[in-house]
């Protein structure tokens, strides 16, 4: 497949490259009539290398390919500078000088079949699914005017100017005419996408440039094939015999091929979004037909000889939201990851490929006045191109292209495989001087990748140059620079950010009137629909906010473990906290060192202060929440981190959503002022008490209003100092939350030992049933929530000791042991405290444990406060039925958001 | 978009909006039209709701104070002159700012000093004036993720108000926020480049 037309021994000779010796043999073992035997009785082992070949041959250059990256990315270095498809040109010329150095065919090519069938899809399609939708309309007029306008001037431009310089007699004796050369125009003039992607990604420009360059190269597809069509065709018919109908035809041909590709692309889009939606009993086949309908959507257009990549692009953009929210989770995630596989795997084999095609000496024409002025056309003409067409946009664009992302748009005009593979398609006998395109191609390919993909980046960095200096921020510069980066992302949000809000909201109306409806599950519906969601949010928060609540009282680490897997800061280390840890370790060592040496010992004490400081910054470094820009909004092929962001998002959006619910809450008790925001809110959810209180009535409250005090408390526990206002109200919440407070504290001083004591102390009493829970005033209502997901072990629940009277002193009250697990330390329930306390961390039960162990234990523990939370809480029944789906749905539907 | 060209008559008194926040017109009536679709039920203002309606400040660890910057001392809702100038504050200072800065005139909403302001503001709670080591350990809290422990918040918490605390009260006062950050492109940081 990879220029298998040549036969023979050049498949034994790939073989060499991989396997070695081996191979040699086989390539002689295979020729004479091999697999079968000749020697008639039955073989126990057969060597059967043809049987193999053609897959066996793919699979060892996939291997090889990215073996090849792996070996890239082992220096970081080399990565960090040199772009990774200017890496992989350079080791395809390396493999096919070796190839050729043992045979001397060029066995191996990038033919057009392979590249527009299986190499181009999958890394086009990944753009259109992970497209940043809002991103890429909003800058859609500007998209579409670089990707035509741009394309045409550049096709056109360079075409004419060798023609030009041709006809000046520079290039020597050609067999070429006008429309050779622009048809060389019209196929060079593209900027392509993969090669596009493979450096930008690398070079973080702003989200706007990067969109324009990325759709660019995207949507100029239609313009190039039918350009290229076109002026081929023409060349068939010979320069003499072109009239002007058939210029019409061109460009009328140019609107069908564009805008019938996008059709194909929507119709089929839409058709996934639709089986999609009826998946639900077959879910583990749901991926495949994600991939097989955008297939399909691109194969039918090349059928019809529409714009193909148009079709997949624009497959993968108006899927993306209907299947995201139709098919499951685990199936997104295998899209996704799938997506992202092909894609960055397609991407390695085209640039790989791309480095062997050129070791073929048969290709080679060289004419260096055509080379070196097809390179100064394509790069003078781009940067004209774009300064003219920026002129122009910067008349009616909000976001103004300022000089500097002209010079990025231009330099950002990379060539690369399409152009390549167009190239190779031509028709060596219509096209006299095809040989010399290729190599042309060729140089140009290489150039735009390895030499501009080198020196953009630098490029960027010098144009963006402010400061010279490079220091350490300081602290407040750090946490002061970040908030800043936040502020201005919500006012950004706020401020309606890009335009085009008219079109949007029309849009977002139709869609949730009918697409929604007719290509989403019911479920997923509902989940979008927005009172509803506000509750789903509020439901979920409230969940999350006892879990929540669990985890401060407790320990950290029961959210720690569950989220994050690492753990290298999880509290089950004997240390306190990493930066008191060291630092107190430093300082330890100073003291046992005897120093007499005054000076030496001032610096010791700087390094002290500078060590504090360096852990203050990496801690901050690592756990600053990323603004949003930094991680959303920028597709990237490679890069799949969206566990991380969603992460991020759930984090936030939990704390975010409890601090409303609590000001919704606190309206309620008529604490807060803001009750006119919250009242339509405060009326639904009343009604919606009303109406289903019932079932849930064996709950011995009577009186909600009460219910609500104590939780608003509870949850005031952990939260106090976010919310002063609350502070008066709260105040016998937080004395008791100062009581134990108190109780740790005075504990903790013991040590790593003594830790124990207080923890069972404070959590045993709280086993009492919920009843009698509810019924004490003050905090056992949590406890008892969170008693539960401590039972799991085999021992059983013991039957509540002495149902919490008095709360203060159980809390006070040591250890009652026969109750305690195993490394009760790091559940939720285990204590009161709000700091996660060091004690805890100082556990040695805990520290026993094997890390699957702790985990399990964890998500066990992080579950059940959630089974528990709906008999326990009136407040629940108050929300509408639908939201009494598991939490794990609700989890689930709180992405959209 | 007809609806849009009649919007210059609706926005009232676009003129001393303009003069107030340096907006251009373009920009006032892409605001207004963005207030207009932030206001569901056609109040006329917009309430915290609205705000919190827009689904990307849930998931910004500062969203809900940023919210409550648009409503001064408790009020509860928020017209499209204040709306305007608290967005004013992160218009990009120009040139033309600076030059034809009117020493009678209040400072421009968008200048280095009031960009500062508002930042500062969103940290201190209480409307003392000063950062306590209280308040920046809530924006701390806000803004580091659930895996830093409390001590390290307030450790964190701590070094930030020491390292910018010159006069040792134990708090950061505006003059003292503003140093600490007089290296910073604050003109660039808190500026952005649609609300021209």
């Amino acid at each position: 497949m990879w220029g298998l037309g040549s036969r023979g021994p050049g498949r034994g000779l790939l073989l060499a490259l991989a396997l070695g010796g081996l191979a040699r043999a086989g390539g002689v073992e295979v020729e004479p009539g091999d697999a079968h035997g000749e020697s008639g009785g039955f073989q126990v082992v057969t060597f059967k290398w043809a049987h193999v070949q053609d897959p066996y041959v793919i699979a060892l250059w996939i291997l090889v390919a990215s073996v090849a990256k792996i070996g890239f990315h082992l220096s970081h270095k080399v990565t960090s500078v040199v772009p990774e498809s200017a890496l992989l040109i350079v080791l395809g010329l390396v493999l096919g000088g070796i190839v050729w150095a043992a045979d001397h065919i060029a066995s191996f090519t990038l033919t057009p079949t392979v590249f527009f069938f299986y190499l181009l899809p999958p890394i086009v399609l990944d753009a259109g699914y992970f497209m940043p939708n809002r991103l890429f309309f909003g800058n859609l007029g500007t998209i579409l005017l670089y990707a035509v306008v741009g394309t045409v001037w550049n096709a056109a431009t360079t075409g004419l100017s060798l023609y030009g310089v041709f006809l000046s007699g520079l290039m020597g004796d050609l067999k070429i005419g006008l429309l050779d050369f622009l048809l060389f125009g019209s196929l060079i003039a593209a900027v392509d996408p993969v090669a596009v992607l493979a450096v930008f990604e690398e070079v973080h420009v702003n989200e706007v440039l990067f969109i324009i360059v990325f759709g660019e190269s995207l949507l100029n597809d239609a313009v190039t094939v039918v350009l290229y069509n076109v002026f081929e065709s023409f060349v068939a018919l010979g320069g003499d015999n072109v009239t002007g109908v058939d210029c019409v035809k061109g460009i009328v041909s140019f609107f069908v091929v564009s805008l019938g590709g996008t059709l194909v692309g929507v119709v089929f889009a839409f058709l996934l979004s639709l089986v999609t939606r009826f998946t639900k009993h077959v879910r583990i086949i749901e991926p495949g037909f994600v991939f097989v309908i955008s297939y399909l959507s691109y194969l039918t257009s090349e059928m019809l000889s529409l714009s193909a990549i148009l079709a997949i692009t624009f497959c993968g953009i108006c899927c993306q939201k209907y299947v995201k929210a139709n098919i499951s989770e685990q199936s997104a995630t295998t899209v996704r990851y799938t997506m992202k596989m092909l894609a960055s795997g397609a991407e390695t084999i085209i640039f790989m490929f791309l480095g062997i095609s050129a070791v073929n000496p048969f290709i080679w024409t060289w004419n260096t006045a055509f080379v070196l002025l097809t390179l100064v056309f394509i790069s003078v003409y781009r940067a004209i191109g774009v300064v003219l067409q920026t002129w122009l946009l910067n008349r009616y664009r909000m976001v103004q292209l300022e000089p500097i992302d002209q010079v990025v748009l231009s330099y950002g005009g990379l060539r690369g495989a399409v152009a390549f593979a167009l190239v190779v398609l031509l028709d060596g006998e219509k096209v006299k001087e095809k040989n010399l395109f290729v190599s042309t191609t060729i140089i140009v390919v290489f150039f735009t990748v390895i030499f501009q993909g080198l020196t953009i980046k630098p490029l960027v960095q010098w144009l963006k140059v402010k400061r010279s200096e490079h220091r350490e921020p300081r602290l407040n510069e750090k946490l002061h620079g970040r908030a800043f980066d936040h502020i201005l992302s919500a006012i950004e949000d706020i401020s309606g950010q890009i335009g085009h809000n008219y079109l949007r909201d029309k849009w977002s109306h139709f869609d949730r009137k009918f697409l929604s409806r007719v290509l989403m599950r019911r479920s997923a519906q509902k989940s979008r629909d927005r009172i509803l969601n506000v509750f789903h949010e509020l439901n979920l928060k409230d969940a999350i906010s006892y879990v929540a609540e669990g985890e401060r009282r407790g320990s950290l680490a029961f959210i720690r473990s569950p989220s994050t897997d690492n753990m290298v800061n999880v509290d089950f280390t004997p240390r306190s906290s990493t930066v008191e840890a060291s630092v107190s370790y430093l300082l330890r060592e100073n003291v046992s060192a005897v120093c007499l040496d005054m000076q030496s010992l001032e610096q010791r004490r700087r390094s002290i202060r500078d060590a504090e400081d360096m852990v203050t910054h990496h801690t901050l470094q690592q756990y600053l929440y990323k603004p949003r820009q930094e991680y959303k909004h920028l597709y990237s092929r490679h890069e799949l981190t969206p566990t991380e962001d969603e992460k991020q998002d759930r984090e936030i959006f939990h704390r975010t959503m409890r601090k409303r619910l609590e000001s919704f809450k606190s309206t309620k008790l008529g604490l807060n002022q803001n009750k006119k925001a919250a009242k339509m809110y405060k009326r639904e959810r009343a009604q919606k008490r009303r109406n289903s209180s019932i079932p849930n009535g064996k709950l011995p409250m009577e009186n909600p209003v009460q219910n609500f005090t104590i939780k608003e408390k509870d949850l005031e526990l952990s939260d106090t100092e976010e919310h002063p206002n609350y502070d008066e109200e709260m105040s016998g919440g937080i004395e008791f939350l100062a009581s134990v407070t108190k109780d740790t504290a005075s504990d903790s001083p013991a040590g790593d030992t003594g830790s124990d004591t207080p923890l069972t102390g404070r959590s045993s009493p709280r086993h009492g049933p919920p009843a009698a829970a509810a019924a004490a005033p003050e905090k056992p209502l949590i406890p008892a929530r969170l008693q539960r997901p401590r039972a799991p072990s085999p021992v059983p629940p013991a039957p509540a000791p002495a149902p919490a009277q008095n709360p203060e002193s159980a809390a006070a009250e040591p250890a009652e042991p026969q109750e305690r697990e195993p490394g009760a330390g790091p559940t939720p329930g285990a204590g009161a405290g709000p700091g996660p306390g060091p004690e805890r961390r100082g556990l040695p039960s805990a520290h026993a444990r094997s890390a699957a162990a702790r985990r399990v234990h964890s998500r066990r523990s992080f579950q059940r406060p959630r089974a528990r939370r709906r008999p326990a809480l009136l407040k629940l029944a108050s929300l509408p039925p639908s939201c009494h789906a598991p939490p794990h749905a609700l989890e689930q539907e709180e992405t959209p958001l | 978009m007809g609806s849009r060209s009649s919007h210059a008559a609706v926005i009232p008194d676009a003129d001393s909006i303009r003069r107030e926040t340096g907006f251009s017109q373009a920009s006032l009536l892409r605001l207004h039209h963005r207030f207009r679709a932030l206001d569901r039920n056609k109040k006329g203002y917009l309430s915290r709701m609205d705000l919190q309606q827009i689904g990307a400040l849930a998931v910004n660890p500062l969203g809900d104070r940023i919210i409550e910057s648009f409503f001064p001392d408790g009020s509860q809702q928020v017209d499209f002159p204040g709306f305007v100038r608290v967005l004013a504050h992160f218009r990009p200072v120009e040139d033309e700012d600076t030059e034809t800065q009117d020493p009678k005139k209040p400072e421009p909403l968008n200048s280095r000093r009031n960009k500062l302001h508002y930042a500062f503001q969103l940290y201190d709670l209480d409307r003392d004036g000063k950062i306590s080591r209280h308040e920046m350990l809530q924006v701390l809290r806000l803004m580091v993720g659930v895996q830093v422990t409390e001590e390290q918040l307030e450790n964190i918490a701590d070094r930030t108000v020491q390292e910018a605390d010159e006069d040792g009260d134990g708090a950061v006062s505006f003059v003292e926020f503003t140093k600490s950050l007089e290296k910073m492109d604050v003109e660039q940081k808190m500026s952005i480049r649609i609300l021209k």
